[in-house]
């Protein structure tokens, strides 16, 4: 059973330009152990997606449709007092910008202990412990004197392993990464995402790994989703996905993503723009700027094709 | 930016918020106050008459008399003049002179800013009003006198936000860009880095200007600066003061309330003011 | 045949205020950099290595502390920075910002951007002349005419990618930096970018140097790689050389990091933790000693000096004999 799952969830947000329509109809689930990576553009919903899971939207933001299931239990319908003994304990959230994550003005071990005296029911004595065990979960070298660090002391790499640390602390469920490496170096990067995968597979733990760079998705991610302006366009394992995708939309993300055997004159761009999300929309969003687009796409609701167990496409004419 | 534009943007900018445009209607009247005042006053300003004296408002005298027989609402609006002209007067100076200094400084750093950091220190130095007061009894009781008081009092605030505004963006990419496309240090900070910091320097200079105007009304409340009996909202209020024991509360209520309006309306239209300035907000 | 570009012994300090007396940053440390005509060199390393110095002091914003710039064997570094912006060699070097930290001035629309250097480096002084300029340079970098009255947060990022290029090539420079211009791009717009970036190197016979944090986007655009680490130079190579046959072991480390999708699964060595102090570092010690997987005793007596491990192929390093590892 998976361990989260999110279905036809749907989010507007109400601004003062108009109904922005966020989110529409996305579905996706996450089984335990599993690193499922969510892939788009900016503008695409994956960081609203993220954050509707955690609670943590705007209050501008509104459900209009769906449900988010984490071990059975309906996050939607939780009293919000519920939800905040959820997050953290079960549900954890690393972000952008680390060193701009944590409190500036509080020592990275205090803050790992708050995490655990919120959530841990762990005797106060034992927290500091406790919280250097933390840091040396995540390899962080000598872990007593780094806790009595502020996080301005520390490098960017090592604040994201801070955060790491605080997130898993309590041994959560559910991990959602919302671009943990962008803005770290490619070095950084690759020990950061080494250790969450190792950490993902070694505590059994459910992982939402939300970013832009598809190159990275497809070294660490079981499963890809790839979203466009709000919606699910196709999910597959890794494999599939980037050898045989069939939304075209995946296909020329593809086609655009350098990777180490590119050729400059084959990387392709996709035409048009993200359609405006607060106008009335077609049931496909991608269908202004697809090559195989028919009028039959802007008539009727747009189906959910299943090409195999593992791998969906929401496309009437895949590839 | 083309008149047409502004007027759009202007319309936008009020058509936004209901309060700013409230505010610049009845400061728009407070300068018609100002330029047309003696045309506008039903009676002389200066003429007294004895008989009467201290009148509550009436049909004739809508603001009342004051104690030598005037009638009030013609001094209030006579004396919009001299107030809003004093404190536009002294907000323009200080606007000018603060976001010279202000510029060099955080551009240039170094000597420059060591300098004039320390001029301001020693502005500041003071209890502003205090300053001010010893700056008038210095130089002599006049219009000029206050003008120059409040202003160099004020040119600390604009000198500040000129220096930390241009220093923050002193390294940003199209100073760079700028340096490189052939600009000298001076063109780069007066083309390029000055007209983004004039729309908050602005917003500031309006939300200042109540302050003036309480800081001019106050010079001559307190004795200092303009003589009775010319009409000044200050003087009124220090005139009438006297009078609300025996409760004539018209002599003072009417002058101070119309400092009240200034000093409110000038404050809103501080932010409706930003967004008419604001690039980013332009369509 | 004389190289556009050569940088002698290239070194900036900075003066490190609350520290020991006379402790000073060693943000680019005797650096010697070639930049032949129609050249594109791509610059890497990560942060703090020190190529965003690089990018300042070729780009002549601001004074090196030792050596020097000669452009076509000119010294341009024998006059101060302010003095530089007067003479004809401010045109020839320009250079394109990373979009992403506000390059473009949010009170000018894109026409003034563009038109500003034409009237301080050109002198051009007629509004007919300057237009027609204007919107050639448009034309050239595929930015519509209407949207040169638009300012910046009007204008998506892949425009005002091209605004900044623009800008920059429309005084036509021989030596274009770029630096980052593409990482605040989705990758859509970024294949436009990259591949017009290709086309004006070409048309306009330009040289680059593309300054990247992304090594993918580099390998597509530079014939030539340097490789920086705590401001010294550790490796230069052909781009394909560097990425298939990397011998610094920085470089070697920076190549395995790269994500790779067709490496899914493999556990490959990883560099950890960060460089040292490049505050007064010790100058007869590889930078690199301490974090490097082979660090010997003979790397914390010696720096090594760059030298030919291959055809047109430096390293700085002790061992830098076999090559070990890469991408193919």
């Amino acid at each position: 059973m998976a361990q989260l799952e999110i279905d036809n969830l749907s989010v507007e947000f109400r601004t003062r330009h108009g109904v922005v329509r966020a989110l529409e109809s996305v579905t996706l689930s996450v089984a335990r152990g599993e690193i499922v990576g969510v892939v788009g553009e900016s503008g695409s919903g994956k960081s609203v997606t993220a954050y509707t899971v955690m609670g943590l939207n705007d209050e501008a933001a509104e459900i209009t449709s769906g449900r988010i299931t984490m071990g059975g239990i309906d996050l939607l319908a939780a009293r919000p007092e519920a939800l905040r003994e959820l997050r953290g304990r079960e549900m954890a959230m690393i972000f952008q910008s680390p060193r701009t994550a944590l409190n500036p003005i509080r020592k990275v071990g205090k803050q790992i202990e708050d995490v655990l005296l919120e959530h841990a029911n762990l005797p106060r004595r034992n927290l500091k412990k406790a919280a250097i065990a933390a840091l040396a979960r995540v390899r962080i070298p000598d872990p007593e004197r780094r806790a009595e660090a502020y996080p301005f002391e520390l490098s960017g790499g090592m604040c994201q392993r801070v955060m790491i640390a605080m997130a898993l602390a309590c041994t959560p469920s559910v991990l959602i990464a919302d671009e943990p490496t962008t803005g770290l170096d490619v070095t950084t990067q690759a020990v950061i995402m080494d250790l969450i995968r190792d950490m993902s597979r070694s505590t059994r733990m459910s992982t939402l790994l939300i970013t832009h760079d598809l190159g990275l998705a497809g070294e660490y991610c079981d499963r890809i989703a790839v979203m466009h302006a709000g919606h699910i366009v196709e999910i597959a394992a890794t494999e599939t996905l980037l050898d045989h995708p069939a939304h075209p939309y995946t296909r020329q993300l593809l086609a655009a993503t350098p990777v180490p055997d590119s050729r400059l004159y084959s990387l392709t761009s996709i035409p048009g723009q993200l359609p405006d999300l607060r106008s009335a929309l077609p049931p496909c969003r991608f269908s202004g700027r697809c090559e195989r687009h028919q009028p039959i796409c802007d008539e009727r609701e747009l189906p959910w094709a299943q090409l195999s167990p593992a791998h969906i496409v929401r496309c009437r004419f895949p590839l | 930016m083309s008149l047409i534009v502004l007027a759009r943007n202007t319309g936008y900018a009020f058509g936004e918020n209901r309060l700013t445009l409230a505010a610049a209607v009845i400061l728009a009247l407070l300068a018609l106050c100002a330029l047309f005042g003696p045309s506008l006053a039903p009676f002389d300003p200066l003429t007294t008459a004895a008989a009467a004296k201290l009148a509550p408002p009436s049909t004739l005298h809508p603001f009342g008399t004051d104690a030598l027989g005037r009638d009030i609402l013609s001094r209030v609006i006579v004396a919009a003049r001299l107030d809003l002209g004093m404190a536009i007067s002294a907000v323009a100076l200080s606007f000018l002179v603060g976001l010279a200094l202000g510029s060099l400084a955080g551009y240039f750093g170094g000597w420059t800013d060591r300098i004039v950091g320390r001029v301001m220190d020693t502005i500041m130095a003071f209890p502003l009003f205090v300053l001010a007061m010893g700056i008038v009894v210095a130089l002599g009781n006049s219009v000029l006198n206050i003008i120059i008081a409040t202003m160099i009092i004020n040119l600390p605030f604009y000198c500040r936000f000129a220096r930390s505004a241009v220093n923050v963006r002193r390294d940003l990419g199209y100073v760079e860009a700028a340096r490189m496309g052939g600009n000298g240090s001076l063109m780069v900070l007066l083309n390029h880095i000055v007209p983004n910091i004039l729309p908050p320097m602005m917003v500031q200079a309006s939300l200042n200007m109540g302050w003036a105007i309480l800081n001019a009304a106050g010079l001559s409340f307190i004795g200092l600066g303009v003589r009775p009996p010319t009409p000044e909202w200050g003087i009124m209020v220090s005139e009438g003061a006297s009078y609300i024991i025996s409760g004539e509360w018209w002599a003072f209520m009417f002058p101070g309330a119309a400092l009240v309006l200034a000093v409110f309306c000038f404050n809103m239209l501080g932010d409706g003011l930003r967004d008419l300035l604001d690039p980013r907000k332009r369509v | 045949m004389a190289p556009l570009l050569e940088a002698r012994s290239l070194t900036k300090f900075y003066p490190i205020k609350r520290a020991a007396r006379g402790a000073k940053l060693h943000a680019v440390d005797n650096v010697d950099l070639m930049i032949g005509a129609g050249e594109s060199v791509g610059l890497v390393g990560e942060s703090g290595c020190g190529k965003s110095t690089i990018v300042r002091l070729l780009g002549r914003l601001i004074d090196p502390t030792a050596g020097q710039i000669l452009l076509d064997g000119e010294d341009i570094t024998a006059m101060s920075q302010a003095r530089f912006v007067s003479t004809p060699g401010r045109r020839r070097i320009q250079v394109v910002f990373q979009d992403a930290t506000e390059s473009l001035n949010p009170s000018f629309r894109a026409f003034q951007s563009i038109a500003d250097p034409l009237k301080r480096l050109l002198g051009l002084r007629k509004g007919g002349e300057i237009a027609k300029r204007v919107r050639s340079t448009a034309a050239l970098v595929g930015l519509p005419q209407e949207l040169l009255q638009r300012y910046p947060h009007q204008l998506s990022g892949g425009q005002r990618a091209r605004v900044g290029i623009a800008r920059a090539i429309a005084v036509e420079p021989s030596l274009l930096i770029l630096d980052e211009p593409t990482s605040a791009l989705d990758v859509s717009v970024q294949a436009v970018i990259l591949r017009l970036l290709a086309d004006l190197r070409d048309r306009l016979a330009m040289s680059y140097l593309f300054v990247s944090h992304d090594l993918n986007v580099v390998r597509l655009l530079c014939s030539r790689v340097v490789v920086m680490y705590l401001g010294k130079i550790v490796e230069i190579a052909p781009a394909e050389t560097l990425f298939t046959g990397p011998r610094h072991p920085y470089t070697q480390a920076l190549v395995a990091a790269i994500p790779d999708p067709a490496r899914r699964g493999e556990a490959r060595p990883r560099l950890d933790g960060s460089p040292t102090s490049p505050i007064d570092p010790d100058p007869n010690a590889c930078r690199f000693y301490g974090r490097c997987p082979k660090s010997a005793d003979l790397c914390a007596e010696a720096m090594p000096p760059l030298r030919a491990v291959g055809p047109d192929h430096f390293a700085a390093c002790h061992f830098a004999l076999s090559p070990v590892g890469g991408n193919p």
